[in-house]
C-alpha cells in the first residue's frame, strides 16, 4: 500500500517522532491506508504502524481535519458503527443506503449517490441480499457497549 | 468434532455462499458447528479506526458467549472477523484491569479462553490425510493461485498463523486434494478489504494487479478464505475488466469451495454458480 501514499508509514512515523503531528494528521496517506497491516509486520523496530494510522485517523477525525474527499472513509466507517449500534449486526443494504445519502450531503455528488445503483439487483438476483437484515435480539445490550466505549454524539 | 461458530455479519449477508460451501464440507467430515446464540458484529475496520475501546469490546462480547457455553473453540471463517477476536483475545490476557473493565462493559465475564481457528486452521485440525481420503473427485484441472491477502497471516503476534512472508498452508490442502498451485508475487499482498465502497480506485488498483499476477503465473483461478477479498476480486471483477480494458475471466473460489469439489459436491449445492465470474 506505501507505494500510492504522499507519505508512507516510514516517514509519517519520522514526523510524529519530530513533534510534527499536524502534519501527519493532514496526509492523505492515513485515509489511504487499509490496515493491511505489512508495515507493521515488516518493521524492523517493531512499531505498530498500522495501530499509529488508526490513532492518527481518530486525531484527525475528532479535530476535523479531513478534507471531504478524506471525509468519506470517516464517513463510511461512522455509517457502519451508527449501522451496528442499531442493528447489532451490519445491515449491507442499509449501510450503503446511509453511506451514499451521508456522501451526498457532504460532496452533492450525484454520480457518487447513483454509482452503485444496479449492485443491489445484482446481488439479489444471486440471492445475496435480504431487504431485512438480521438483527441481534439484544440490541440493548449492544447499545449500551457503545454508550460505555464512546461518546455517542461522534457517530 | 464440535466448535462453536461465529458466521460474522458477511457470512450472514453478501457473502452467504461462503457459508453455504463451507457448511456442506463440515458436514461430510463430521464436524458440528454451533452458531454463537445472538452474536453481535466484531467492529471490523470501522471500530479500530474509530474507537479503541470498542474495537475491543465488541469482539469480547463474542468471547464471552462462547464461553458461556461452554466452547474452547471457536471457528471464525472470516479474517477480519478472526484478527479482531484474537486482538481482543490477547489484549485481555495481557491486561488483568482491561479484561475487568470490559467484563463490565459487556455485562459479561470475559475470560479469553476461547481458542479462535480461521477456516484453514480448521482444515489442518481435521488433517490432510483425513481429507485427502475423503476426496471423491481429486482437483485435476484445477491450478490455483492461492492468495492469502493481509489478515489470515498479519499482524503474526495476534494471528500465530503460519508464515506472513510466505504462507503455505493454503497450497498443502490444494495438493492434498489433487490440484495444482502456482508459486506467484502478490499472496499477501491487499486487495483493498473493507474500503470497497468509501475508496473504490484503490480496490479497483490492487484487485487488478493480484488478478494480472495470478494469471501471468499460470494460474486457472484464485483461491481464497475470506469473504472481502472474494467480494473484490469477484463482484468487482467486472468493474477492474471494464476500467482496466482487459478481459481477467477468473474463478475465484472459496478454500471451502475447492474442498467441496474435491468431496463431490456439485458446484450449486457449494453455491458457486451465485458468484459473479463463471467458469471459464
Amino acid at each position: 500500500m506505501a507505494a500510492g501514499m504522499d507519505i508512507p508509514p516510514t516517514r509519517l512515523i519520522r514526523l510524529l517522532q519530530l513533534g510534527h503531528a499536524e502534519r501527519a494528521l493532514e496526509a492523505q496517506a492515513i485515509w489511504q491506508c487499509v490496515s493491511c497491516q505489512t508495515c507493521a509486520t515488516r518493521c524492523p523496530k517493531s512499531v505498530d504502524c498500522a495501530g499509529v494510522m488508526d490513532a492518527l485517523r481518530q486525531l484527525s477525525a475528532e479535530r476535523g481535519v479531513a478534507t471531504p474527499e478524506q471525509q468519506r472513509t470517516v464517513l463510511f466507517q461512522k455509517a457502519f458503527l451508527r449501522n451496528i449500534r442499531r442493528n447489532g449486526r451490519l445491515n449491507e443494504l442499509e449501510l450503503i443506503g446511509e453511506f451514499k445519502f451521508s456522501t451526498f450531503l457532504h460532496g452533492r455528488s450525484l454520480s457518487f449517490l447513483f454509482k452503485d445503483a444496479t449492485l443491489a439487483p445484482q446481488l439479489m438476483k444471486r440471492k445475496k441480499f435480504h431487504l431485512v437484515g438480521e438483527k441481534a435480539h439484544d440490541r440493548a445490550v449492544v447499545a449500551r457497549i457503545f454508550a460505555r466505549c464512546m461518546d455517542n454524539s461522534l457517530l | 468434532m464440535n466448535l462453536a461458530y461465529y458466521p460474522g455479519c458477511a457470512l450472514h449477508g453478501s457473502s452467504n455462499d461462503y457459508e453455504q460451501s463451507l457448511r456442506a464440507c463440515l458436514e461430510t467430515l463430521d464436524v458440528h458447528l454451533k452458531e454463537i446464540d445472538d452474536w453481535i458484529c466484531c467492529g471490523a475496520t470501522a471500530a479500530h479506526s474509530l474507537n479503541q475501546k470498542l474495537s475491543v469490546a465488541l469482539p469480547a462480547r463474542n468471547l464471552a458467549l462462547a464461553e458461556d457455553e461452554g466452547f474452547r473453540e471457536m471457528l471464525a471463517p472470516c479474517p477480519m472477523c478472526s484478527m479482531q477476536l484474537l486482538k481482543a483475545r490477547k489484549a485481555l490476557a495481557e491486561d488483568e484491569a482491561l479484561r475487568r473493565s470490559v467484563s463490565e462493559i459487556v455485562e459479561l465475564e470475559v475470560r479469553g479462553e476461547t481458542q479462535v481457528l480461521n477456516l484453514i486452521q480448521l482444515f489442518e485440525t481435521i488433517g490432510l490425510d483425513r481429507l485427502k481420503a475423503a476426496v471423491k473427485a481429486p482437483l485435476g484441472s484445477i491450478c490455483a493461485a492461492c492468495y492469502y491477502g493481509c489478515l489470515l497471516t498479519r499482524p503474526a503476534s495476534v494471528v500465530e498463523f503460519d508464515d506472513c512472508e510466505q504462507p503455505r498452508s493454503m497450497e498443502k490442502i490444494l495438493e492434498a486434494l489433487g490440484g495444482k498451485t502456482v508459486d506467484w508475487n502478490y499472496r499477501t499482498e491487499c486487495c483493498g478489504a473493507g474500503m470497497t465502497m468509501a475508496n473504490e480506485q484503490t480496490v479497483l488498483d490492487l484487485s487488478h494487479k493480484i488478478l494480472s499476477n495470478a494469471a501471468a503465473h499460470g494460474a486457472n483461478c484464485l483461491v481464497v478464505a475470506c469473504p472481502m477479498c472474494h467480494v473484490n476480486l469477484d463482484m468487482k471483477q467486472p468493474d477492474i475488466e471494464r476500467h482496466y480494458g482487459v478481459r481477467h475471466a477468473m474463478p475465484i473460489y472459496y478454500l471451502s469451495d475447492v474442498v467441496g469439489l474435491a468431496l463431490g459436491f456439485k458446484p450449486e449445492a457449494l453455491g458457486i454458480d451465485r458468484h459473479f465470474v463463471g467458469k471459464a
